[in-house]
Parts: C-alpha cells; structure tokens; sequence
C-alpha cells in the first residue's frame, strides 16, 4: 500500500485468477473450531494451570508423607486411601471443576463478544453459515473441552504416579502396589466415563442456554442466564409452594442420579460403564431435546437478529 | 447480467421507515456510491444486499436471494464494513489462516504479496495495529478474494489523508477491473469524484438521485456568477444557490449552456454540492447531517 502504483510481483490481481477450490462443510468446520481455540486460550490454559498447580502440592505433600511414615508402608486402607487414592480423585475433580468453569463462561460470552466488538460483521462476510458457527461454537464445551480436560487429567496423574515412585524410591514404601492399586487404567476409564456422559451429554442444555443468552442478552448475559430460572423458582414457590424447578436444576447441575450409587451407597464401576443405566433415564432424553430446542433458537437468532 | 436487482425494497424498523420500497439495479464492472445523511436508509440497503437483514420486497444480488443464501453468496461478495469489526485479538497470520481455510476464492499468495508491501508484522495482533493498519490488512484480506461484487460501507472512517488516498489508490489500481463491482458508501464524498462511475443519493429511505457520473457531467452545471449578471442567472432557474467569499455560485440542472457561459465561470459541480443542492435543502428535517 506504501507505493499503491507498483504491480505485485507474482500476482496479477486480474479476475481470471485461479480455479476456486471447493470448502468441505467439515473444513469450515475445522477453522470455525480452531478460530474459537484462537480466540480463548483459557479453554486449555485453564485446565492446564490446575495441572501444574496441583502437581507442585503433590511433590511437596509426597515428600512430606515420606518423611512422616519413616518407611512403613500404610497397612490398613484408610490410610492408603489417604495418601494415594484421595489426590488421584482431587486432581481430577480439579481439572473438571475448572474444565465445566471455563465452559460456562465460554458459553456465556461467546455470542455476546462478537457483537459487543461487532467482528461479528467480519465473520458474516465469510462464507460460513450460522448453522456451522453456532454448531463450532457449541462443541467447545461439549467436546473440546472434555476431551482436552480428559487428556491433561490423564497426564497429571501418570505424572503424579511416576513422581510418588520417585520419591517414595528407596523408603521401603511398596512401589509396585502404588501402581496396581491405583489402578491407573480403571480410573481413567471411569474418568472418561464421567466426561463423555455427564460432560458431553448431561450438561448439553445447560451450555445450550447459555449460548442462547449470548445470542439474545442485549448485555450483561450473565444477568439473563440467571435471572429467568431464579424467578421460575420464587413464581413457582410463592404461587404453588413447590420446588420442583429447583429440584430440576440441582439433578441437572449435580449429574445424573446414579442408581447403582443410592442402592449399595457404593458405585459398582462396571456396571456405569454399561450405558444401559445412563440412556434409560428419560432426564438424559428430554434435556437433550431440550438443548437442541435452545440451539435451533440460538442459530436463528444469529441470523435474523440485525447485525449490531 | 445485473449485479443487483432490487424491486420494492422496504424495510421498516418499528414506525421507522429505514427503505421505502426503492427500485435500483447495478450493472456489472460499475463503481457506485450511496450517498446520504445519516439514518438516510444507505446501511439497511447494504445490508440487505449483503444478507445481513430480512427485508420486504424483491432482491436479487448475483442473481441469488441474499437472505435465504447467505453463506452462498459470500463466496463471491467482500465486505467492509468499517475499520474496527476485524476481531481485536486475531493475529495477523492467524487472520490468513482463517480466510483461507473457509474462503474456496482466497489466494493467500495475493494477500501476503500486499502486506509485504506494508509494515505489517505477521506476529501482531489487530488491537496492537494502528487503525490505518487495521484498514490496510483488511483491505489485503479482501483483495485477494477473487470477488465479484464489493461492498464498502464507510470503508476509510477515522483514517486520515494518506491512508484514505492509498485505500482508494490499492483499489482501483491493484483490485477493481470491469468484471468487478463495487458498493461504496461514505461521508468523505469528494475523495470519490473520480473514483465513482455512478452516484445515488438517499435521503430518508427513498433515493433522491440514480445516475452515472457521465450524466452528472452532462445534466449539472455550476456557475459562478458574474455579480452584474446575478439577475439575469437567477432568472434561468437555478435548483440552488450559495455563496462563497463574495461570490454567488448557482447550480443549473439541464441548462442552457451557451447561454450560461455569457454569465460566468462554468463547471462540473462537486458530488458534494450537488447532493446539497439536490437533497439538503428540502432535507430540512435531516438536521446536522453530514454529507
């Protein structure tokens, strides 16, 4: 542009330019995805962070624990559990927690950022329907998310186990049972459990919801995703003196009631891996309907709404 | 073909009238501009056009319906709408990327040939670029998408001087061919004198004035009047006068011109001038508006 006069090397910028390729709907797709990846770092950062937080309170609590046992290995499986099982578990509830944080905020502001910046205008003039944003959009926390959270969980603790080997080397503590009885494997199987059933499935209509208070709120999303369920809850309490709505949030944000779980108060792990259990409920069915409700709202409002 | 088709074009926000059912057409290779006050229907018009906005009446742009194809017809139409809608935290290599992972016209070759020509650094993000940077990779975005209809909506505001000469400079230089057509709107009108092959003026949904910069040049006369001969130019009905320094200026729509030239000085009004003469005085409603 300096010297607008001067032709481009190479280029001639006539119209009888190259064969247009053709764009598959799945690599719209992918740079749709990969542009939201761009755009908000925290969706692996985040996770990530925990990662490294945690392990750094494990290496400390690990040497700790080496000097307070003086070499006994823990025999009784309280203990056991308390050492070893208990930040396994944490460290992965951890990593969720911060994964089902960041894909709510995500959510929530997704929709609303690019009109308050309006590059929506920018990514209107691409060839990309509302259909393929919406759809990259909502895969964010549904898919990207769990399994990037899926991933960095599973690394920190084979880091975790490697790192409790190291240092309980050599105090007589018993490594090989710290690798079976952890029982690396089955846990993460269950992990990946929770992540596609409660993550991907269960939790579809919260994220939907809130990508439809994105596309809708005029501002202060956060406002409107609140707002409307709280007063469902006080119109439905003061009119009926129930609390039925409530009660349907709380199954919906606490996961799904787990039979196995109330009859034996312990989960048989085997038997959540059959997903007979999970896709009888009629909760799973119907907030699924109701997710792809919000999202068919949510890509007709980015599109007819004006573009401002 | 005609590169826009429009029939009955109206569109209403509440009470508020944005289109009162317009006609227009655009052929192809043509360079118009949309002139008009703000709140003068110019956006919603392109809007329209770029599918942005459901509207009433008949539309046709490369012979596809805007509002139902969209992402169709964004294959073959470009868009600026101002310097600020690139997303602020996109990087500069990032942008290419994007574009041409979605865009089947974009020769990236193209777009990385012109910003070598700037300073432009592929590391950079678009919230640390300047405004008139942000307008230039922009700009080097849309230039190498092998388009055919281009739409600028007040693609130079907040920049200055140079970077609005080189904007317009690249454009026709390194862009604009007769194959191509261009949709341009903006204040700065006078830039555009040359640049245009066709002019509308809007004013509160309707269009005022739709024609080609040859017949501007043929139908619009101005003349500064000789201050003896004040009388006898007012008496040939001139569509507005004013005054500069002294001097009165009249504009003559379809005048004799021999019997002018007797009068005074004579020449082709500035787009400017003619837009006040044809719509800012029956505009009084239109108050403060910026031609």
């Amino acid at each position: 542009m300096n010297t607008p006069n001067v032709a481009m090397p190479g280029a001639s910028l006539s119209s009888q330019a190259s064969v247009p390729r053709t764009i598959s709907y799945a690599q719209s797709f992918y740079w749709s995805v990969r542009r939201e990846l761009w755009e908000n770092r925290l969706v692996y950062a985040a996770p990530l962070a925990a990662a490294a937080i945690f392990l750094g309170s494990f290496v400390i609590s690990t040497i700790n624990l080496r000097y307070r046992m003086h070499g006994v290995w823990p025999v009784d499986t309280g203990s056991q559990h308390q050492a070893f099982t208990l930040p396994f578990e944490l460290s992965a509830a951890l990593i969720m927690g911060i994964a089902l944080v960041v894909g709510i905020f995500y959510s929530l502001d997704t929709l609303y950022g690019e009109r308050r910046d309006r590059s929506i205008l920018f990514w209107k003039s691409m060839p990309v329907s509302d259909l393929t944003t919406v759809l990259s959009k909502l895969a964010i926390p549904l898919v990207i998310i769990p399994v990037l959270s899926f991933a960095i969980a599973l690394v920190t603790q084979f880091i975790m186990l490697l790192l409790a080997s190291t240092v309980l080397l050599g105090s007589g503590a018993n490594i090989a049972a710290l690798w079976t009885q952890q029982s690396f494997l089955r846990f993460s199987l269950e992990l990946f459990y929770h992540m596609l059933t409660v993550h991907g499935l269960w939790y579809a209509p919260l994220y939907a919801w809130l990508l439809l208070v994105s596309v809708t709120a005029p501002r202060a999303p956060f406002v409107w995703a609140v707002l409307p369920p709280f007063m469902v809850w006080a119109v439905e309490g003061m009119a009926f003196r129930t609390s039925h709505f409530f009660n349907l949030m709380k199954v919906r944000l606490t996961g799904p009631p787990d039979p196995e779980m109330t009859m034996t108060g312990k989960a048989d792990f085997m038997s959540m891996l059959i997903p007979h259990h999970f896709f009888d409920q009629p909760g799973l069915w119907i907030g699924l309907a109701v997710a792809a409700v919000f999202v068919a709202a949510t890509i007709q409002i980015r599109r007819y709404r004006g573009p401002i | 073909m005609a590169c826009i088709e429009a029939r009955g074009l109206r569109k209403s926000f509440g009470t508020t009238v944005a289109l009162d059912g317009v006609n227009f057409s655009v052929a192809e290779g043509r360079i118009l501009g949309m002139i008009g006050p703000n709140g003068a229907g110019k956006t919603t018009a392109l809007n329209a056009i770029l599918g942005l906005t459901p509207y009433q009446g008949e539309l046709r742009v490369l012979g596809r319906n805007p509002w139902t194809e969209r992402d169709q017809l964004m294959r073959d139409v470009c868009f600026i709408s101002d310097v600020a809608i690139l997303p602020r935290w996109i990087k500069v290599s990032q942008a290419l990327d994007y574009v041409a992972g979605v865009h089947p016209h974009f020769d990236r070759a193209k777009a990385e040939s012109f910003l070598a020509r700037t300073t432009i650094g592929r590391d950079r993000k678009v919230k640390h670029l300047s405004k008139g940077m942000v307008a230039q990779l922009h700009l080097a975005l849309v230039m190498a998408i092998d388009a055919k209809l281009l739409v600028l909506d007040e693609p130079t505001l907040g920049l200055d001087l140079l970077y609005r000469k080189q904007f317009y400079d690249s454009l026709l230089n390194d862009y604009f061919d007769r194959n191509r057509t261009i949709v341009v709107t903006t204040h700065q009108v006078d830039e555009l004198q040359n640049v245009l092959t066709d002019v509308m003026f809007m004013d509160r949904g309707r269009i005022v004035l739709d024609c080609s910069m040859e017949e501007i040049e043929s139908r619009y006369v101005e003349l500064t009047v000789q201050p003896a001969q004040l009388a006898a130019a007012r008496a040939l009905k001139p569509i507005h006068e004013r005054n500069v320094l002294g001097r009165s200026i009249m504009l003559f729509d379809r005048a004799d011109r021999p019997q002018l030239s007797a009068l005074g000085e004579m020449r082709t009004p500035g787009i400017a001038d003619l837009f006040v003469a044809v719509v800012g005085d029956h505009a009084g409603e239109a108050k403060g508006a910026k031609v």
